[in-house]
């Protein structure tokens, strides 16, 4: 493979603490290596530019069974956001739901190699990872949903965490999965009869137990298995004012455990879009910022990260498993709704949604997001995120950006809001004057979800020996700048490698990548009673049969890579 | 001596079904005997095994006869009329694997064709419709498994999909329905006295085309508002006692199928369907499910739902995707003479088109990837036989309700046989030559 060695750019790098020095990145046979060990590279000169490792998404809604309902169902989406394919560029469309190929380019443009689909329905694995096959580039993995699945449910009603975690192991490897995401615990069963379940103590229907039960059985199960990822939640009651307190207690169900994982995170809960889960007030009218209470929760306590889940302000598609929110959105914002039910094991929803800066609940929205960001006192515990796409496209990771960096892009905002002085009372941004720096931003976007991912030893960071994802913007840090100038630069990097392969060059798309898909094999004792249930069920209640269930084969995976976890014991 | 293969899909219809058992000779090249399939799909099975299968390309010569040619002539012939073709039309891919759904886009991108399933004369209307309104579903487990309301509207499964009854939405004991049918009430709406109505426990014998009339009175009968005495000729009783029926359920599912969505009204029809069931989940919780036929046409709306943004329909010739239902679509293409060249694979639109669109395709040039002697390949200059997909090669297919399965390979093909997928790459890798990239 061929040799490239990066000179003289300005480094951010959180892994080897490099804040911004001129520093030379190494890149041999698809890895980092000491500049000595080169022979005859090509030089890449990145004099006046920022490096950073390539950006890893923990949380995006990018393949899979709903995403593509929101794209067959919104033809408006492509309207004007068609582009020709060009040389190795195949046509892409879309906006806020983009094709698979668009997805691919599109997160490299902004430097970004590692992309994790936020929520896989089990019985819909194949579609997602025939999805994540044609998106070109990126590693990706997805998080199969844990939180309404029967088994689950009856094993956790009686704490009964190692069978839990023997049927996660059976699931993960079914599926081809990387960690275990909950979404709605409870409610979204309850949405089977048309119900939810409102806070972490409100008993789902029929199975007799609680969310907090599901919830901190399943981090117990995870840390039993030790996967590479902790317990990945959106928890109860999302976007209702008021839900804080939800949040609080969801937050709390991870108090007094400690992560047994050999990847080296160190949380046993990732929360994710937590924008959407820190309101305050009883209705829209009086709903108001919850952040502060919600980072002074975060930031003391170091077994939690979260991702922000920012809104973007644009006309976007909102997808989740959350079944119940969707309909609650539905009836709010009265656009069309799909909804699709699975049985056993969960259901999701999908309504477009315009995000209006006229709109004074938006606003707060747009202001909580930001305000997450800009109290984190761990910038490795709080990731940028937009949930893509629920809160905003992942496109506009860049503007996201700008405005953490930049108080006075965050001005420009709050003028251009019709509502704005019953927004800065309603929240705590506009008396907030921080401005994030790039090595924090490396560290919110590289560096901290690597970690959380329990991939550090691979990506976020430029540590000889790490996968060589290499981003290079046209930015100069130590020169002036406009803050619309961080947007223009991070939405489109000038060259690009993935795991030591150019795929941009001179801002233009130059290689389809050696695109991997990461799955988790989790090793557990045989377990006799699980294996039974699990034939019981697909006997009795699923549609499909037990040997039809599991992802296998060259067209669904063409590129795995496999992290082993041995918990037999 | 023979072996069974267990857990065989069955490559038919949406339904899909998922536990079929095979009964093949030892060295897997005979297939003998089908269990647990119905009769049509046990025959698509033992069709395979035709002594009179063709298993060779041919070519229609000018006197009309047919002569036999060779997979490397065929392969040429297909690339050399797609990349000349300013705007050819690769019509099908409902009876294949997504794979195979997958090169065939790949190609048509790189040519600028219309790639349309055949949702076109069939569910599209219902694309359009959840376009409009959205649509609240779910897996036919969730049927299984919670559903105690059944309304089969415009459809016949006992004919057109013979063990969806069966298998998902009346008779099996599901974990909250261990009373079978006798747990469920079923509704059909259905012009005819079908074999689906005479089980039914309330079958409204609807005027034909008069869909969209009592589908609005239902919304009414929900409110509880007043109707005329007889809508769309139904007697207001009739339909306040199925409203009321409806209401009542815990689970209500609503199946419809081309009754109603290729008659007076099409996918205003499913606009107002699927209003009645986004109304139910006021009162309960409700589903709706389109009857898909072929057995992947779902899934060529969900490969080129991630690849081009559109389920059907979708125009390539500007070197973008465009969808324009009514411009975009099969028939009004072939009738206004805009393609200059028509591929069909995994479809037979000589036997489903009107006959002014299969005379259109009789004057172009054309070619048909199919296993079976049909009508299409009546008219098609060329004619590549492939093995059958689900029977003599696996790969993805998308039931009904949108889950994917991986079908089977049961038997091996005629020796020398190339399958859709792997004729489609030497396609694609031919037609690459001659554009050179």
């Amino acid at each position: 493979m061929a040799e490239y060695l990066i000179k003289n750019g300005f480094v951010f790098d959180p892994v080897l603490g490099i804040k911004g020095d001129k520093a030379d990145v190494a890149i041999k046979d698809g890895k980092i290596v000491e500049t000595n060990a080169l022979r005859a590279p090509e030089v890449i000169d990145a004099a006046g530019k920022t490096v950073m490792a390539g950006g890893v998404d923990i949380h995006a809604h990018v393949a899979g069974p709903k995403v593509n309902i929101g794209r067959n169902f919104r033809p408006e989406d492509k309207l004007f956001t068609y582009k020709p394919g060009r040389g190795i560029e195949r046509m892409q469309g879309g906006f806020s739901v983009p094709t698979t190929i668009r997805t691919g380019y599109n997160y490299a443009r902004m430097g970004y190699t590692t992309v994790m689909e936020a929520a896989m329905p089990p019985l819909y694995a194949r579609h997602t990872h025939e999805e994540m096959r044609d998106t070109p580039i990126l590693d990706q993995g997805a998080y199969p949903v844990f939180g309404n699945n029967w088994f689950v449910l009856e094993y956790l009603k009686n704490h009964e965490i190692e069978n839990t975690a023997a049927y996660i192991a059976w699931l993960l490897r079914a599926t081809k999965g990387y960690a275990v995401k909950v979404v709605n615990p409870g409610g979204t069963e309850a949405w089977g009869w048309g119900l939810n379940c409102e806070n972490v103590h409100d008993p789902v229907p029929y199975f007799d137990i609680t969310p907090a039960q599901i919830v901190k059985g399943l981090i117990e199960a995870n840390e039993y298995l030790g996967l590479p990822h902790s317990m990945h939640v959106h928890a109860n009651n999302l976007g209702n004012p008021g839900n804080y307190t939800t949040t609080l207690d969801t937050f709390k169900l991870s108090e007094g455990i400690k992560p047994n994982s050999k990847f080296g995170r160190d949380q046993v809960m990732h929360h994710t879009h937590v924008q959407f889960h820190s309101y305050g007030g009883e209705n829209w009218g009086n709903m108001e910022s919850k952040a502060t209470e919600i980072m002074d929760y975060v930031n003391s306590h170091d077994n939690i990260t979260i991702d922000i889940g920012q809104v973007t302000l644009d006309e976007t598609t909102t997808m989740t498993a959350d079944g119940p929110f969707e309909h609650h959105l539905t009836e709010l914002n009265h656009l069309k709704w799909a909804n699709s039910d699975v049985e056993l094991e969960t259901a999701a929803g999908v309504v477009p949604y315009v995000y209006s800066p006229g709109i004074k609940v938006c606003a707060i929205q747009w202001c909580i997001g930001l305000e997450l960001g800009l109290l984190a006192k761990d910038p490795m515990r709080v990731f940028i995120s937009t949930d893509h796409p629920n809160a905003g496209p992942f496109i506009r990771y860049p503007r996201v950006i700008k405005w953490l960096m930049s108080q006075e892009a965050r001005e420009q905002q709050f003028n251009a809001f019709k509502h704005k002085d019953k927004v800065i009372e309603a929240t705590n941004l506009a008396g907030i004057d921080r401005e994030l720096d790039l090595y924090e931003v490396a560290q919110m976007t590289r560096a901290g979800p690597a970690k959380a991912l329990g991939l550090a030893h691979m990506y976020g960071g430029l540590a000889p020996g790490m996968e060589a994802d290499v981003a290079i913007y046209a930015f100069n840090p130590n020169a002036p700048y406009a803050p619309d100038d961080i947007e223009t630069a991070f939405l489109n990097a000038e060259h690009l490698f993935k795991t030591g392969v150019q795929v941009i060059r001179d801002h233009e798309i130059a290689s389809n990548g050696n695109k991997r898909t990461l799955w988790v094999n989790a090793r557990v004792n045989e377990n006799p009673q699980v294996m039974r249930d699990v034939k019981e069920k697909f006997l009795r209640y699923y549609t499909v049969t037990l040997n039809n269930y599991e992802v296998t084969g060259h067209h669904y995976l063409p590129n795995p890579y496999v992290i082993e976890v041995d918990a037999t014991q | 001596m023979t072996k069974t293969v267990t857990d065989v899909v069955c490559p038919f219809c949406g339904t899909l079904c998922d536990d079929l058992e095979v009964v093949v000779s030892d060295d897997g090249k005979k297939l003998f005997e089908v269990y647990n399939a119905c009769a049509i799909g046990a025959e698509k099975f033992l069709h395979s095994q035709a002594a009179d299968r063709l298993t060779r390309p041919r070519m229609r010569q000018d006197d009309g006869s047919w002569k036999e040619i060779s997979y490397d002539e065929a392969i040429e012939y297909t690339a050399r009329m797609l990349a000349d073709a300013k705007k050819p039309l690769m019509y099908g891919w409902s009876s294949t694997n997504c794979e195979a759904q997958a090169v065939g886009s790949e190609i048509g991108e790189m040519v600028g064709a219309v790639m349309d399933n055949t949702a076109t004369v069939c569910h599209g209307t219902s694309l359009i419709a959840v376009q409009d309104i959205g649509i609240p579903s779910c897996t036919l487990g969730e049927v299984k498994n919670r559903a105690d309301r059944i309304l089969f509207w415009g459809c016949n499964p006992a004919h057109a999909h013979p063990r969806h009854m069966s298998r998902y939405s009346i008779f099996p004991r599901g974990f909250f329905t261990g009373k079978g049918h006798t747990g469920r009430k079923m509704i059909v709406v259905d012009p005819r006295p079908t074999d689906t109505a005479r089980i039914a426990d309330v079958h409204l014998q609807i005027e034909q085309g008069r869909d969209y009339e009592l589908l609005d009175a239902f919304r009414v009968a929900f409110k509880g508002e007043k109707l005329p005495d007889v809508v769309a000729g139904i007697p207001k009783e009739k339909i306040y006692e199925a409203a009321d029926m409806l209401k009542s359920g815990r689970f209500a599912i609503i199946f419809f199928g081309m009754g109603v969505t290729q008659s007076l009204g099409k996918n205003h029809n499913i606009d107002a369907a699927i209003a009645v069931t986004r109304d139910l989940n006021e009162y309960t919780k409700a589903a709706i499910m389109p009857m898909r036929g072929h057995y992947n046409v779902t899934g060529s709306g969900q490969v080129w739902g991630w690849l081009f943004g559109f389920p059907y329909a979708v125009d390539l010739s500007r070197g973008f995707a465009r969808y324009n239902p009514g411009e975009t679509t099969s028939n009004d293409l072939l009738r206004r003479g805009e393609v200059d060249a028509v591929f069909v694979l995994g479809s037979d639109p000589g036997a489903h088109f009107p006959f002014s669109s299969v005379k259109e395709i009789y004057n172009l040039p054309s070619v048909a990837v199919e296993p079976h002697e049909t009508p299409t390949t009546e008219v098609c200059k060329v004619h590549v036989p492939v093995a059958f997909v689900g029977v003599e090669v696996g790969g993805c297919a998308y039931r009904m309700d949108n889950v994917p399965i991986e079908t089977r390979k049961v038997v091996e093909p005629p020796e020398g046989m190339l399958t859709d997928e792997e004729f489609l790459d030497r396609v694609l890798a031919r037609v690459k030559e001659i554009k050179g990239v």
